[in-house]
């Protein structure tokens, strides 16, 4: 008995003895490591990326910290994804400065859940220069700025060059209306059994997206405000039912849509990589995430403009993009060491020549894309300005096969997503389009109607939508 | 001789003495070790509290709240969380669907272990061979089973490992996973492989408690092999089969893992399960990515659900088992 209980005392000992010892290790110091730096963790790649994309950005991380040597980076690999952000903030676990969707960056700033910047982001030097249309979408109704928008992309055609020539097509005149993406579809999966003509995203909220795309390519919207702000949802409209009609035909009638129809963002992109695919809709700068992750070939890769409908003066192009953002938990050093990061990695290498060249150089250096596609942040003189700066440096072959984009893209309408529950609308729009995709015969009408029904009253019970009489 | 009354007032006799019991006091308890215990008791306690039970409470506190853990409001009226999910058609879906899924499951994947373990427990040798064999598809990590099946067996192309097969004896390629008719049943498949394993190594354990009197005196009464093992190993191996029974159903209303790595809930919601709408709610609606009042709530209600009906098996299935 006695030693049973010095035993237990012993223990007890043990582990308050480890808990303080580890209590020490965790727990935030203020953001100030053992130097009395300011330490912040930006995200860095998407997760799985290559060897060499980790050390071409670990490159600029270095650059970085001699510019500020008071400032301490580390990169994290980081996704942002809806289903983990809200545990990832409340858990304290989210890095300092990250990125979020266009489509939810107002909403996160309404919730309270990202730092406002505004005081910091009005010191740089190009804070009045913002393309307004794309600024917008990083402040809240107050005019508060809670982030810089990067990458702003548009919807395009990818493909692959090699099963174009395979198929007896020309890779350097890709199609431009949705009749001829129908007939090259047709080639290439007559010519190579086993592979989709032409296939979109279906799951994961990606298939609501791109059907809002190929709405507004034919001149259609998904969501309309009226004068008094009260927001519509009307998806069943003419021009959706026209694209899921394409899809069923080009699924049904021509059987070039393949034979897997539940593709995500990252399972249509494997699925394009490993040849399964030979066209698909996707953001226009979407080649630096297919060779960090899917072994892309940039020489094979081509990209051309979503066709838009010519004869319909509201077809346009649906843009989105990714707002730097930094943690709302953040202390106000944090915050401005990450506004600084921002201002280096995204910022001054659209403005000033010397941080673009020394970018594209540490990309290229390891093999990874240089003059991916994208839209203008500020304007087109700065936007062209900056593309001849880092034309030396460009991905080899790769400023010829992404030309059919650029050259056509900034005479087209771009027309931003919509902006109430996004992703509950697209979320209700997937299994439409897997409707059309898996089912010979799908009442449509009625699909589009209850989607209607459901994200017209998640709009209608919003506090600021109830508010309108 | 004491009497009853004599002992009686024995107990009441103060701490230390002799005879009788002594009374209980906070002293006496810490020196027969009752300290020594509850130190022992104090990580088990410790670790369910944090990681089981307090998680549970929270749930109830959270089904009336709405919340993205950095704003929480109070829910207005507080069954308001409840009254969203029961208003959501897509709630009904995932009872149906969950409920599909539980039927299939039980109509091909509870008799198979039965049939299979009896048949192995018949094999004079090499039985640890099929043993092994047998509960190699439970050792395979789950999502390493599902992406595998995906990928490969269920490939809706001409080239898919199971269409190929099936195009050796002339049948047409099925869409497996890629049809609303056919994606449910696919995923009860991939299921009853995945886990049979485990529930033939405990019918086998089970079946050698058999008496082997019993098919003997089958045998003299003139029984075939089915009567045997209808009227003797069926009935020995009741008890068993009833916890197996219930464990089934509850863990295929909680079914996950399939539909989510599958098909996210496709095609067009056939394969949307109650565990892949709490899933949804919590990680992906709009407001910032959460809607954990409806998840929490949710939850409660397939809990109180299944808490109700094993109730109600146990009691109406209390006269069944072993005698």
């Amino acid at each position: 008995m006695k030693s049973r209980r010095k035993a237990a005392w012993l223990a007890v000992a043990g582990v308050a003895a480890a808990s303080v010892a580890l209590s020490g290790c965790s727990g935030s110091s203020g953001g100030k490591d053992a130097n009395g730096k300011v330490e912040i963790v930006v995200a860095s790649l998407q997760p799985g990326a290559s060897a060499e994309a980790l050390a071409a950005f670990q490159k600029q991380v270095k650059t970085f910290e001699k510019k500020n040597p008071d400032i301490d980076v580390k990169g994290e690999e980081y996704n942002w994804t809806g289903t983990t952000f809200a545990a990832e903030l409340a858990g304290g676990t989210l890095p300092d400065e990250f990125g979020v969707p266009f489509t939810d960056s107002q909403t996160l700033a309404k919730n309270g859940q990202l730092a406002d910047l505004t005081k910091y982001i009005n010191k740089l030097p190009y804070a009045k220069k913002f393309n307004p249309n794309v600024i917008s979408v990083a402040k809240d109704d107050k005019g508060h700025i809670y982030g810089i928008p990067f990458t702003p992309y548009a919807m395009a055609i990818s493909y692959n060059r090699a099963d174009f020539t395979k198929a007896g097509l020309d890779p350097n005149k890709p199609p431009t209306t949705w009749d001829e993406v129908e007939t090259d579809a047709k080639a290439i999966s007559k010519a190579l059994p086993g592979v989709a003509g032409y296939m979109q995203m279906t799951s994961g909220n990606t298939g609501g997206w791109e059907l809002t795309s190929a709405t507004y390519s034919r001149g259609g919207r998904m969501e309309s405000t009226a004068s008094n702000g009260k927001v519509t949802v009307n998806t069943d409209n003419d021009q959706t039912k026209a694209a899921l009609a394409y899809l069923h035909t080009l699924r049904w009638d021509d059987n070039a849509a393949g034979s897997n129809f539940l593709l995500d963002w990252d399972g249509i992109n494997q699925a394009f990589g490993s040849g399964k695919v030979a066209m698909y809709m996707s953001g226009s700068d979407v080649i630096t995430a297919l060779v960090q992750n899917d072994k892309v070939d940039p020489k094979n890769y081509g990209v051309t403009v979503i066709p838009v409908d010519s004869t319909n003066s509201e077809a346009g192009v649906l843009s989105g993009g990714t707002v730097a953002v930094v943690n709302v938990k953040d202390t106000p050093e944090q915050q401005a060491a990450a506004v600084k990061w921002i201002d280096f990695y995204y910022g001054q290498p659209q403005v000033e020549q010397a941080p673009a060249v020394t970018q594209a150089k540490a990309l290229q250096a390891n093999n990874q894309i240089v003059g991916a596609p994208t839209l203008p942040i500020f304007d087109k003189a700065t936007y062209d300005e900056q593309q001849s700066w880092i034309k030396p440096y460009a991905t080899p072959g790769l400023l010829d096969n992404v030309a059919p984009f650029t050259s056509q893209i900034l005479n087209e309408n771009i027309v931003p997503e919509p902006n109430k529950h996004t992703q509950d609308l697209y979320g209700a729009l997937d299994s439409v389009v897997q409707a059309v995709l898996t089912q010979k015969n799908p009442d449509v009408d009625a699909l589009l109607k209850a989607v209607d029904v459901k994200i017209q009253a998640l709009i209608d019970a919003d506090p600021d939508q109830a508010a309108i009489k | 001789m004491t009497t009853s009354s004599e002992r009686i007032g024995a107990r009441a006799a103060k701490p230390g003495t002799p005879r009788g019991r002594v009374r209980r006091t906070p002293a006496t308890w810490v020196k027969r070790g009752g300290l020594a215990n509850l130190i022992f008791l104090l990580p088990l306690l410790l670790i369910f509290g944090m990681f089981s039970w307090w998680p549970i409470i929270d749930s109830f506190v959270i089904s009336l709240q709405h919340t993205n853990f950095v704003v929480t409001t109070w829910a207005d009226p507080f069954w308001s969380n409840f009254t969203f999910v029961l208003n959501d058609p897509t709630f009904w879906i995932a009872v149906r669907n969950t409920g599909y899924f539980a039927l299939l499951a039980l109509i091909f994947g509870y008799p198979l272990p039965i049939v299979l373990a009896v048949l192995m427990s018949e094999v004079k040798r090499a039985k640890a061979v099929f043993s092994v064999l047998a509960y190699l598809p439970v050792v395979i990590p789950p999502v390493v089973a599902v992406l595998l099946w995906k990928t490969a067996f269920y490939d809706a192309g001409r080239t898919g490992v199971f269409n190929t097969i099936l195009g050796w004896f002339h049948i047409p390629p099925q869409p497996w996973i890629q049809d609303t008719v056919t994606a449910m049943p696919s995923l009860v498949l991939e299921a009853t492989w995945a886990a049979a394993g485990g529930t033939i190594i405990i019918y086998l354990a089970a079946l050698t408690n058999v008496a082997p009197e019993l098919y003997d005196a089958a045998e003299v009464d003139g029984a075939g092999i089915w009567k045997k093992i209808w009227h003797v190993t069926l009935p020995q191996l009741r008890g068993i089969l009833l916890i197996t029974f219930i464990l089934q159903i509850i863990g295929t209303a909680q079914v996950f893992n399939e539909p989510y790595l599958f098909t996210k809930g496709g095609p067009v919601q056939s394969t949307t399960t109650i565990l892949l709408l709490i899933y949804q709610y919590a990680f992906q609606s709009s407001d910032g990515g959460s809607n954990l009042g409806a998840a929490t709530a949710l939850s409660l209600m397939l809990a109180a659900f299944l808490a109700i009906l094993s109730a109600l098996y146990f009691r109406a299935t209390k006269g069944w088992s072993q005698n």
